[in-house]
């Protein structure tokens, strides 16, 4: 039987899956994981044994889901595609590969398909079938502590809006202010380069490129970033890229739709001025 | 304690590569190789905790063709004791590759295996998770800070949120990501030493069955060309016509 299971790890991976779902052109239920912070060792046999029925598993892309799905496909000897962003059918998927400068092609040979999909790429829709919650034993692994952002701004990967900098902006301190400030102003979220990542300038999961978040924003706004390979491949889906950087040159202009020389100390609170904040 | 870290061979993350002109996958023409970066930062951490503890051994597996024995002798040179490589000229998946780490895992009953989170040419982020399946051992994926204390793992990792510390009992799988430290270079000495340690090949315990198959390779399509504005003014009449700013 052909169907797919939704593996939900936020409250909006459900109305994500209704996207693939239709792309794939099968029902779906979905498996409701959002807010467990089970170890993969734990949650990987719990969504394994809820297959049942199923030919294809799948969750939206994150650091989470790579970590479940990945074991989830070692226990049930599934076919796995990674950070899917286009289905031709059922079997045969598309996806980003060598920092997103290529787009692979390829087709499953076996069962279960577990993916890893990118939302951007599917805005279809199907009703949910069932939604059941995943109960997931104690792992071997012990979560013994975290550190985790709290609130306060959108998540990166869902957010409409998304200002991000670069090594420019200095310090954690300038970066809160110059880059979070027109975050909030806009109702955004804040984004990262890894070189400001690197240089403690914002923290590290605030990183945008293919080694940290993907975005796909209806604007990005990119302040004080040359646009490294590794970083637009991070942000290519987004639906209007803006570039402020005060080198004429900068190789993000090549793939910015809109681009401001322009020194970013000046033009931000131009812009926030600009629109009455 | 032995720490095996399987280091995998791939076009160099630095240059520029292109689909080849029939679609059939990347174009390696007088491209260089590397170890895959992240594996690269695997074996540098190994190496670390085997300089503050003379107890650990650490051991390097490559599965692929002989070329492979050149990122294996800088897997030796950046101070790895022995290596494996698992000769073949087939291409195995993420799930092959699981099942051949596993063996080696087995036969040289290993203690903590320690490989990049992914490999820059595929960007798969798979195969650690599925041997730690088929092993039935815990991990820690995306490491940003690795422990050892007797037979237990303190690893701090990267979450999409920002951080958590686990747990692990021994045996384990970790992955390396990006801010574990930063690899170091090799000298000459190193190389030179590298020449003489054990570098063992074996053969493949089961044949390559691929459940995936690639169909075409091509390039990203480009960005439609964007341009240049004048001023913030221009900029905001432009965001306000595209509707993305109220």
């Amino acid at each position: 039987m052909s169907k797919l299971l939704v593996v939900a790890f936020n409250e909006s991976d459900v109305s994500a899956g209704a996207g693939l779902a239709a792309a794939l052109g099968l029902p779906y239920d979905v498996l409701d994981a959002v807010g467990s912070h089970a170890v993969a060792d734990a949650l990987a046999p719990a969504i394994a044994g809820a297959l049942g029925g199923y030919s294809h598993v799948a969750a939206v892309s994150s650091m989470r889901s790579k970590d479940v799905m990945a074991r989830v496909a070692g226990i049930v000897d599934g076919a796995m595609v990674t950070d899917v962003i286009a289905a031709q059918s059922a079997t045969v998927f598309q996806r980003p590969i060598v920092a997103g400068t290529m787009i692979e092609t390829v087709e499953v040979l076996g069962s279960p398909t577990v993916l890893t999909f990118r939302p951007a790429g599917f805005k279809g829709s199907a009703e949910v079938g069932s939604r059941t919650p995943v109960t997931a034993d104690a792992g071997q692994a012990r979560r013994v502590g975290a550190n985790e952002r709290q609130g306060g701004r959108p998540d990166l990967t869902q957010a409409k809006v998304v200002v991000s900098g670069g090594r420019p902006l200095k310090d954690a301190a300038t970066f809160e202010s110059v880059i979070g400030g027109l975050a909030d102003a806009l109702g955004g979220a804040a984004g990262a380069t890894r070189a400001a990542v690197d240089s403690g300038i914002a923290p590290n999961e605030l990183q945008v490129g293919q080694t940290g978040k993907i975005v796909a924003p209806d604007l990005y706004i990119a302040a004080g970033i040359s646009g490294s390979t590794q970083h637009m491949a991070g942000i290519k889906d987004s639906k209007v890229i803006v570039a402020i950087n005060k080198d004429p040159d900068a190789p993000i202009f090549e793939f910015a739709d809109y681009g401001l020389v322009a020194d970013l100390y000046e033009a931000i609170p131009a812009l926030l001025a600009a629109i009455g904040k | 304690m032995i720490i095996l870290v399987p280091v995998k061979r791939v076009v160099d993350p630095y240059a520029r590569v292109k689909p080849l002109a029939d679609g059939s996958g990347i174009d390696t023409s007088g491209v260089k190789f590397e170890i895959n970066p992240f594996d690269e930062i695997a074996l540098e951490e190994a190496v670390r905790h085997k300089e503050r503890d003379p107890n650990i051994t650490v051991l390097a597996v490559s599965i692929g063709a002989s070329e492979c024995e050149e990122q294996l002798r800088k897997a030796l040179a950046m101070g790895a004791d022995r290596a494996i490589l698992v000769e073949t000229a087939e291409v195995y998946d993420s799930l092959g590759v699981a099942v051949e780490l596993k063996a080696v895992a087995q036969a040289e009953n290993v203690d903590v295996i320690l490989m990049g989170k992914q490999a820059t040419d595929d960007d798969n982020n798979q195969a650690a998770q599925m041997l730690a399946a088929k092993l039935g051992w815990p991990q820690a994926t995306f490491a940003a800070k690795v422990e050892f204390a007797g037979r237990t793992a303190k690893v701090t990792r990267e979450t999409d949120a920002g951080e958590e510390t686990l747990e692990l009992d021994l045996p384990a799988v970790i992955t390396a990501d990006l801010r574990l430290n930063e690899p170091r270079y090799i000298a000459l000495p190193g190389i030179i030493k590298a020449r003489s340690k054990p570098l063992d090949r074996r053969a493949p315990s089961a044949p390559a069955q691929s459940k995936i198959r690639r169909l075409k390779v091509e390039a990203t399509p480009p960005r439609a060309a964007g341009r240049k504005v004048g001023s913030i003014d221009e900029l905001v009449t432009e965001l306000k016509n595209k509707g993305v700013l109220a």
